[in-house]
């Protein structure tokens, strides 16, 4: 009897890969494309070496937008990732006109189930929650399933006291999911304000582009703020504050280097140098064992 | 046919009625005129409500004022870079509990508009809402909030001055103050902007108030790529009390006479402060621990996966 329960358990879980599978394909790491041309500065590079270069244009340094399992192989030490509910995703897109096969659209592209992946992992070898989001997937754009991801795992990260890193990009919040999806700012911002009063540390990453409810959210409640080069962060869409004001903007409005300037961000960090400047602060706020930053008798003397 | 021209329709009879000097074709016109007064404010769709809502002679903070507290007295700035007119702050008694007031202010005529901004606060705006947050918060005194607002100012100085960690900080504020916070939407509830001031104990709306990710324009603009079926996107978005209500959004709605609030702003400041009473009669026993995971727990179970 019981091994036939475990028999029928182990093909409903061959069912479960499959089905998970045909909607999951691997995303290969690199492109079909033998060249790629950079936006920036419309150079020819040969995609096998742009990938080599952490997708960093070798001429003009522009920083190519990265899915979330690009980030996490650059980021995470290799093999220590683990991920977390992997599988939710939207039940009731039906709900509205148009929502589900924007969905499906979003699937394929991104070979992922929902605009943010998130999980455990090491970064040279201390423990880290991490979350990254994926602008392939409807602009990584906040849902239901993005905004309680995000907040499972800033409570899971309370629990374990690890250090927590969100590496932002999205355009905000999801039209389709309307009230609901703006409540999830509300939702991960107060168990980030939790996790921030428990001594944790909380390290966000602003990537290209990170604006409206999102901005207005997680990405901007960082004990520590990064931001990668020339990334489009913001509030209001530059459009919508030109038409307001009646006046253009300048051509670095909103960049990194301006939110920088005006004393929004700590650093602007280069994406060869991210792993190691994350590494470096994780170690200086105590490491995984949390920020438990007590003189002892020994150091006073 | 929506309420605006219903009503439209009604002020062109009462035109027509005016110079009538037959006296049978005046009765019938006048009982015609009756009739559809009558019927006027009937099933009203999400549209209508926002017509309602953003009516320019619609009830505003100033209003409430004076009727729902004593010996208001107004606190200003955000003691880091200026005073946002739109954000208005200060002390004030509800009966005879000393509390703290957060509103977002609208005028009623372009002079006083401007001065407001429409009601779209600057990120002064919310710093100074945070400052007087936590003020309570020292001394123990319950807060008020009042939204209404199409969202927050979408402008450079904004943006220079971080609009979005503004509003940011407010959320994360407000989740953690150990006093009870009740918010009151008064009429629009735009966007993050509105949700600054919503992070309460218990979030009342106004029957004709609207509250919504974004205005309907914007929502058929962004994903129809067509602006003009604003009103289709106002009944796809739920952003009426009664929708709000059955998604779990909010705790009550406070009843409106017919034609809206202004119509008999008496009595639905009664029912206001009916409310309220009742509701900070509760709150102000409850433990700060279990306020505060109450309040969590309020927004921690919507859209769970
Ligand atoms: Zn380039």
């Amino acid at each position: 009897m019981e091994t036939l329960f475990k028999k029928r358990q182990e093909r409903l879980n061959i069912f479960k890969k499959m089905r998970n599978q045909e909607i999951i394909s691997p995303k290969k790491e690199i492109p079909d494309h033998l060249f790629t041309s950079c936006p920036h500065c419309h150079a020819n590079l040969v995609t096998a070496q742009l990938a080599k270069n952490l997708y960093v244009c070798p001429q003009c340094g522009h920083h190519f937008r990265l899915s979330a399992r690009q980030r996490i192989n650059q980021i995470i030490d290799e093999g220590t990732f683990k991920e977390s509910d992997k599988y939710a995703q939207t039940e009731n897109a039906h709900e509205f006109v148009g929502y589900q096969e924007k969905l499906k659209l979003s699937y394929q592209k991104s070979g992922l189930l929902e605009g943010v992946v998130t999980g455990y992992g090491k970064i040279n070898k201390q423990n880290v929650c991490i979350a990254v989001m994926d602008a392939s997937f409807m602009m990584g754009s906040m849902g239901h399933v993005v905004g309680d991801k995000i907040t499972r795992l800033i409570e899971t990260a309370e629990k374990k006291h690890f250090p927590l890193i969100i590496f932002c990009t999205s355009g905000g919040a999801r039209m389709q999911e309307g009230i609901i999806s703006l409540m999830q700012m509300a939702k991960t911002s107060q168990a980030l304000k939790r996790f921030k009063e428990a001594q944790n540390l909380y390290i966000s990453v602003l990537c290209d582009p990170t604006t409206g409810g999102v901005s207005a959210s997680f990405a901007m409640l960082g004990d520590i703020m990064i931001a990668e080069p020339k990334a489009l962060i913001g509030f209001a869409g530059k459009r919508v504050i030109e038409k307001t004001i009646n006046e253009k903007l300048p051509e670095d409005f909103q960049t990194a280097e301006f939110l920088m300037e005006h004393g929004f961000l700590d650093m602007i960090v280069k994406r060869d140098e991210m792993k190691s400047v994350l590494a470096k602060l994780i170690k200086i706020h105590g490491g995984a064992h949390g920020s438990t930053a007590k003189i002892t008798n020994d150091q006073r003397a | 046919m929506d309420l605006q021209q219903r009503l439209q329709m009604i002020s062109e009879l009462e035109q027509q009625a005016k110079i009538t000097t037959d006296n049978q074709a005046l009765g019938l016109l006048n009982a015609k005129i009756k009739i559809m007064k009558q019927q006027a404010f009937e099933n009203l769709s999400a549209w209508d409500r926002v017509f309602l809502a953003r009516h320019p002679n619609r009830s505003k903070f100033h209003d409430y004022l004076p009727l729902l507290f004593n010996d208001f007295i107004e606190l200003h700035g955000d003691r880091c870079f200026g005073d946002d007119a739109s954000m208005i702050t200060g002390l004030a008694y509800f009966h005879d509990l000393p509390i703290t007031i957060i509103a977002q202010a609208k005028g009623n005529d372009l002079s006083s508009n401007l001065k407001y901004n429409f009601g779209m606060n600057n990120p002064w705006g919310y710093r100074k809402a945070i400052r007087i947050a936590k003020q309570a918060e020292k001394f123990r005194r319950p807060i008020i909030t009042f939204v209404d607002t199409p969202g927050a100012y979408p402008g450079k100085t904004a943006e220079e001055n971080g609009q979005a960690m503004a509003i940011a900080d407010c959320l994360a504020t407000f989740s953690n103050l150990k006093v009870p916070v009740i918010c009151v939407v008064l009429s629009e509830g735009g966007s993050g902007g509105a949700l600054a001031l919503s992070i309460a104990d218990r979030i009342v709306m106004l029957e004709n108030a609207i509250y919504s990710i974004l205005s309907p324009e914007g929502f058929a603009s962004i994903l129809w790529k067509d602006e003009s079926r604003y009103k289709e996107a106002a009944e796809a978005m739920k952003l009426t009390a009664y929708d709000l209500k059955e998604l779990g959004i909010i705790d009550h709605i406070i009843k409106e006479p017919k034609g809206g609030v202004q119509q008999d702003l008496q009595s639905v400041v009664n029912m206001l402060d009916h409310y309220i009473s009742q509701e900070l009669n509760q709150l102000i026993k409850t433990r700060p621990t279990v306020l505060l995971n109450a309040r969590y727990e309020k927004f921690r179970r919507i859209g769970t996966i």
